[in-house]
């Protein structure tokens, strides 16, 4: 824009605004917007692109989203509703996080759009301080809100693929595995939390019936720690699948978790244990009456 | 309290008793079924009794200990007991509140309590090894 072609506008706007209500004057800043809008978003790729940020996207598809962003925002500025736009963000979100895109990186980019905008109105009402004063009073809690809703669908949209991993993380870490006829494994591995333990136990029970499992074989190898809590969910579990007609033989006890078990004075003394899951498994054989022979020359393949 | 219809119904099934509890009881009921299955045991010189509480979806501490009293008295009138078909939620409940059945014995459902018992219990001798519970 010329210094021409901000007096011209300015002139142009000066007898209007000054007898309108406030409420035009978002419109018209829209207006303007909507005018400088090649301009404005170009402006706004570089000063991205001046500050190093969204890396993971190809000069493509950074003009593809800001123009939509660009759009998305004027439009907010315009009708004051934020669902679009909250809508937007969250596909936006949905797209980029799996891209490694950064929180700061997304609510980077919006203030600097916010702030390319804002210049261009300084620049546009710099002939009249109080219209400016203005028209950034208007402007302003706009686009924090804008600012706001977008970090805020990024951040929903990142919790959400969050939580969606841990969920799959925890049926993925408790497999109930049938070995034999009536007889079921359950490794451990991870942390046991008490959440994650009653889990635990009920896949468990429900598979102890569904198998109709009178031996259960429960390997704590993979599980890095083992403490007072977690003792008596194991001990809790071993009395649930006896009620329900199985013996369970835990495994893997390490000679670390066998000490803290010792020190911190959990009675295992009910618990039928022993030291690896290859011993486990053949007692649980045994216990099922199970008898395992190797034919001669059959091992070396 | 020996009153009214039983709601128990216990079917003798060779030298054992098989003792369905089909709804939730009180304590009362509980008491009546206590008296009635220990008389029965008496009556026909049963040597293994099964009580089978698939039907319930709750079994509180009076239920429990009740059934650890009928085992007891069962054992001393001659006769094995085996409590089958606890659901899952009931076990993980009971395991919670920290009641349990003692040393009474458990089984998934009605068959794996007759092959228990089976095993246990001798054709026509003595049973063997009675209070015996897989710990």
């Amino acid at each position: 824009m010329t210094e021409d072609d901000v007096s011209r506008d300015v002139s142009q706007d000066f007898p209007s605004i000054d007898h309108q209500d406030e409420d035009q004057l978002l419109p018209q800043l829209v207006a303007h917007l909507r005018e400088h809008r090649t301009k404005l978003r170009q402006e706004w790729a570089s000063r991205i692109h001046d500050a190093h940020l969204l890396h993971a996207m190809t000069p493509q598809e950074m003009a593809a989203e800001t123009t939509s962003v660009y759009d998305n925002y004027v439009e907010v500025l315009e009708t004051g509703s934020v669902e679009a736009l909250q809508h937007y963000a969250r596909d936006l979100s949905e797209r980029i996080i799996p891209r490694g895109v950064e929180t700061h990186e997304v609510v980077g980019i919006v203030l600097l759009l916010r702030d390319v905008l804002a210049r261009s109105l300084f620049e546009k009402y710099q002939q009249d301080f109080a219209l400016l004063n203005r028209v950034l009073d208007a402007y302003e809690p706009a686009a924090n809100r804008i600012a706001n809703t977008v970090a805020v669908s990024f951040v929903d949209e990142r919790e959400r693929v969050i939580r969606q991993q841990q969920d799959s993380i925890r049926e993925l870490s408790t497999p109930v595995l049938p070995v034999r006829e009536r007889l079921l494994i359950l490794p451990i591995i991870g942390v046991l939390d008490s959440e994650r333990a009653r889990q635990l136990t009920e896949q468990l029970l429900a598979g102890i019936r569904t198998h109709r499992a009178k031996v259960v074989v429960i390997d704590i190898t993979g599980a890095p720690d083992v403490d007072e809590a977690v003792a008596n969910h194991l001990v809790q579990t071993v009395d649930a699948s006896r009620l329900m007609g199985a013996s369970v033989i835990i495994t893997g006890l390490s000679p670390e978790i066998a000490q803290t078990l010792v020190t911190i004075g959990v009675d295992l003394s009910k618990m039928n244990t022993i030291g690896d899951l290859q011993g486990g498994l053949e007692e649980a054989e045994r216990l099922l009456g199970y008898t395992v022979t190797r034919e001669d020359g059959a091992g070396g393949q | 309290m020996t009153s009214g219809p039983a709601l128990v119904s216990i079917l003798r099934q060779g030298s054992y008793l098989v003792a369905s509890i089909h709804t939730a009881l009180d304590d009362s009921q509980m008491v009546r079924f206590q008296a009635d299955l220990v008389d029965q045991i008496g009556r026909h010189r049963a040597r293994g009794v099964i009580i089978d509480v698939a039907a319930l979806d709750v079994l509180d501490s009076f239920g429990s200990r009740t059934l650890r009293t009928i085992a007891e008295m069962a054992r001393l009138r001659g006769a094995l007991t085996v409590i089958v078909g606890i659901q899952p939620d009931v076990a993980f409940a009971m395991v919670a509140l920290g009641m349990g059945t003692g040393d009474v014995a458990t089984a998934l459902d009605l068959e794996e309590g007759l092959i228990y018992l089976n095993d246990r219990v001798g054709r026509g001798g003595r049973v063997a090894g009675m209070p015996e519970a897989r710990r």
